[in-house]
């Protein structure tokens, strides 16, 4: 009982929510409420933005590296998902086990792309890991854009089986949990405090014995298969998989919904995901020709805005007066106690402090002086 | 014969625009040390510029006036957006460099219309060589870019400033207390990498008259790529990488197999020359304090 | 068991042209406190930069309880016994103390888990967790912080973020403890109680201890033998009192 109480709730509210969620909402698909297909499309939408952000929220907020081949990742899941369902249609039909296997073909083949290309890029320091990775992006959707049309059905796209319509999205919701569970797991386990060590101080983890490439490759692979887990579920939510989808504006999105959350937190990332997934289709039906580049702007906006805001060392001050820490805390009239932080929140603008102490020799070196000194630390 | 030559000659070219903004780039990573994502879109707003200029049909002028708003422009981005986030993680800043990649590049969205623009800035026409039919502006972009090299290499080692570049890219903290001003080195690199930036625009203009918001952000990518592989920091190198890069493109593209992967080949000389020679072909390699 | 814990031959790294350290050799015995003492720039901190392997020598080799570690990487040269603190502290700042500390433990042998074990919560993840947690604070308690084990590491005074360098240093078990200018903007009383700590920590863990500093008194007052560094090479080596009264030592010091 004891052991029980210790068990914070807050590490599991994500679940709870997300899972009651599903049930609410899966009990009525299932007892026949039918929702229109617009509404069903927002939910498995909204199931994708929220495994994306998730898993690039490993990689950003925790490894403190910029991947913006989220999308090359999720576009391979989505092909090879999508041809290996199609594939088994014909014998498997329709059913579970014909995504389960798409899930892991998907899922296993973004993980290995994962492994290509973090292999070079993390064991450099600096931006390489974004170049790299907006390279990687480029590389899938070229690839995939001039193949054959048997294959993966070139410029037009590859035509996927759309699973059942009225339930895609609790096995969508469900594929969330998961996400949930192993990144989060991963986070809150030994490793993930090796990964978020090194986002700390590189050079620290590797004096304390942790292996730094080991533990980016993991991360950033982790994070890849997701993507393709993500992808899997696009092309199963769609009829035709367009690998032009997947550029380079959609890892921004993926970026954007992560930053707005507030890097290194997960709930945040999920929040922000629903939060861009839904305006995103409401202004699609506003903004529409010309007007549609205003959301571009405003993901631009967004990102200056936030990362200065929530980084900048001169801002430091304002932050600490006026953070959504400090606000909560004085509406329930609960003084915020920075040593109750539990999660190892980033922070970024904390510098290691730095005390050159070089200057400072002392040269009496006098007998008597040593003597005392001795002394002095050897009697107390 | 005649194929190889002309397609020397457009590989040479495309390099030396790939190498004219590379050599913004590896300025600003040197001495910055950031990656400034935004550097391809000023390409693109250098070539707005002087499509809006070009109503008055003086090239000459609609160039300069692209180098003068490109430079304030490059130096308002560094102010507003960069400038806050010094001491601030290389990732925050990264991120808003993107931000402001995006922001200009829907802004030129907004004004412009989502169509493209057409622009004829001079036409040079074309000469014949060794019976290769070859278009001047591609000569002219080469030789500029030469010229160009050859006196920021001179600006860096002969003058004040330049040197003071040094100093900063090798250690900020110890340029500071030389009584260098930090600060206003940067603002200079900055003003440097975006006239760059400005003139890469009229060159794309010159080899295609078509502008659209999306101009830069490819060849930005590339260009960016370039100065890796040649070895982000260096100069020539940024020289090397950009002309390297433009003949394996140009070569790519007549070679009907892989003329539609171009793209995907680019990137993946990346990534092998990552993994071979981190450095890139000219680099340094830097070593972190400890 | 080697005669030396830490035996360096030769030892020397040269950037460019400028050799940054030649021909070092270092003999340790266990249990001994050696201190390594020399003017700015005389390449002290290289020499721990090539002990912990951030650096890989040009020159010589060192080894450690008689097993050749030169050319591992950094955190194999970890896991093989030397553990290391900064002359400017690099903690994990936005992690909490004893989280810190436990980031040390995390490559022990007896804290093994795998992450198949961790992802699925198996018993094991829960066992290890508690005991890495358990013995995290004993070891800030021996420092006095385990008071201060929920905070964040950043949010330490001064002197407390020396302390708790040295016990993530710990924490990964090592045979030979690098300190770099553990005394470094200390003041006197805490210098003394600094001594005292360094003194506990070799009789208490049973360390070899190998120490910067720039402190004559204190390091005089603390350690067994010294090597004293100039312009990369060795200046004079032995007992302390008798190197520092060495003619060249004070000349180095003192310029002449």
């Amino acid at each position: 009982m004891n052991n029980f109480r210790k068990i914070s709730w807050h590490h599991y509210i994500n679940y709870i929510v997300i899972g009651i969620l599903t049930i609410v909402l899966g009990s009525i698909a299932l007892a026949g409420g039918r929702f229109n297909s617009s509404m069903l499309f927002l939910l498995e939408k909204v199931a994708i933005s929220m495994i994306l952000a998730v898993s690039l929220s490993l990689v950003v907020g925790f490894l403190g590296e910029l991947s913006l081949g989220h999308a090359g990742f999720m576009c391979v899941g989505a092909y090879l998902g999508g041809k290996v369902a199609a594939l088994l249609e014909p014998t498997l039909g329709n059913s579970p086990l014909n995504f389960l296997i798409a899930l892991l073909v998907g899922g296993g083949v973004a993980a290995l792309c994962g492994v290509i290309i973090g292999m070079p890029a993390l064991r450099l320091r600096g931006d390489y890991l974004a170049i790299v990775t907006l390279a990687f992006g480029e590389i899938v959707k070229s690839i995939f854009q001039n193949t054959s049309d048997e294959t993966f059905g070139g410029a037009l796209g590859l035509e996927t089986p759309r699973y059942d319509k009225q339930y895609l999205f609790i096995f969508a919701f469900i594929l969330v949990l998961i996400t949930l569970a192993v990144i989060q797991n991963f986070i809150r386990s030994k490793h993930g405090r090796a990964v978020t060590a090194i986002r700390d101080n590189e050079i620290a983890a590797r004096a304390s014995g942790i292996n730094v490439t080991k533990y980016k490759l993991l991360a950033f692979t982790i994070s890849a298969t997701f993507a393709g887990v993500a992808g899997v579920l696009y092309s199963f939510s769609n009829y035709t998989v367009q690998s032009a989808k997947f550029g380079y504006n959609y890892s921004i999105e993926i970026l954007v919904m992560v930053v707005l959350g507030g890097m290194g937190s997960i709930n945040g990332s999920i929040i922000a995901a629903a939060l861009i997934t839904f305006l995103n289709t409401k202004l699609a039906t506003v903004l529409t020709g010309d007007l549609a580049v205003l959301q571009n702007l405003l993901y631009a906006l967004i990102l200056i805005v936030i990362v200065i805001y929530n980084n900048a060392p001169s801002l430091k001050s304002f932050r600490d007066k006026y953070n959504i820490g400090t606000l909560l805390s004085k509406l329930v009239r609960k003084k915020h106690d920075p040593a109750s932080i539990k999660d190892d929140k980033a922070k970024w603008d904390v510098v290691p402090t730095k005390i050159e102490m070089n200057e400072v020799l002392s040269i009496d070196i006098t007998p008597q002086d040593k003597q005392g000194y001795e002394k002095k630390g050897g009697d107390k | 014969m005649e194929l190889i030559l002309s397609t020397l000659i457009n590989g040479l070219s495309l390099g030396g625009i790939y190498a004219m903004i590379a050599l913004g780039y590896t300025m600003v990573y040197g001495i910055a040390k950031m990656l400034n994502f935004a550097h391809g879109d000023i390409i693109m707003v250098g070539g707005y510029v002087i499509y809006v200029f070009m109503a008055l049909n003086n090239p000459l002028l609609a160039i300069l006036m692209a180098v003068v708003f490109c430079v304030i422009l490059g130096i308002i981005i560094e102010k507003v957006a960069y400038k806050p986030l010094r001491g601030a993680s290389p990732l925050a800043v990264l991120i808003t460099a993107i931000g402001v990649s995006y922001l200009l590049q829907s802004l030129a969205q907004i004004i412009f219309g989502s169509a493209n623009k057409m622009v004829t800035v001079y036409d040079f026409g074309s000469v014949s060589f060794l019976g290769v039919n070859v278009q001047v502006s591609a000569l002219v972009t080469l030789a500029v870019t030469v010229v160009v090299m050859i006196v920021l290499t001179l600006f860096i080692k002969c003058t004040r400033i330049g040197r003071a570049m040094v100093a900063v890219s090798e250690d900020k903290g110890a340029a500071q207390l030389m009584g260098i001003n930090v600060n206003g080195i940067i603002t200079v690199t900055f003003a440097i990498g975006s006239a760059l930036a400005a003139l890469a625009g009229l060159f794309y203009l010159l080899k295609a008259p078509s502008i659209s918001s999306t101009l830069g952000a490819m060849p930005g990518i590339k260009a960016f790529t370039a100065a890796v592989i040649g070895g982000i920091g260096s100069i020539p190198g940024a020289m090397l990488g950009g002309i390297l890069l433009g003949m394996v493109e140009c070569i790519s593209y007549k070679i009907t197999a892989i003329a539609p992967y171009t793209d995907a080949i680019e990137f993946s000389i990346l990534i092998i020359i990552l993994l071979v020679r981190p450095t890139g072909f000219l680099g340094k390699k830097r070593r972190e304090k400890v | 068991m080697a005669e030396y814990i830490l035996e360096t031959k030769n030892l020397g790294i040269s950037f460019g042209g400028l050799k940054a350290a030649q021909d070092v050799n270092i003999r340790i015995k266990k249990n001994q406190i050696y201190g390594l003492i020399g003017p700015n720039g005389a390449g002290k901190t290289t020499i721990f930069n090539l002990l912990t392997g951030v650096y890989k020598p040009t020159t010589g080799t060192f080894y450690l309880d008689g097993e050749e570690l030169n050319g591992l990487p950094q955190h194999k040269i970890n896991h093989k016994g030397i553990a290391r603190t900064f002359q400017n502290i690099r903690l994990f700042n936005n992690m909490t103390v004893v989280r810190n500390v436990m980031v040390g433990l995390h490559d022990q042998p007896e804290y093994k888990c795998s992450v198949v074990e961790t992802l699925f919560r198996l018993p094991r993840h829960f066992k290890v967790e508690k005991a890495m947690r358990e013995k995290a604070k004993e070891l800030l308690r021996i420092f006095d912080l385990e008071e201060e084990r929920n905070n964040l590491a950043c949010n330490l005074p001064y002197g407390k973020q020396r302390k708790l360098e040295i016990a993530r240093a710990l924490a990964t078990n090592p045979k030979l403890l690098l300190l770099d200018e553990p005394a470094a903007g200390m003041n006197p009383h805490e210098t003394e109680d600094l001594v005292k700590t360094i003194r506990f920590i070799r009789d208490h863990f049973d360390m070899t201890i190998l120490l910067i500093e720039h402190d004559m008194k204190f390091v005089s007052g603390l350690c067994d033998e010294i090597t004293v560094l100039n312009f990369g090479t060795v200046l004079a080596e032995g007992d302390t009192k008798t190197a520092l009264n060495d003619p060249e030592v004070i000349k180095a010091y003192i310029g002449g």
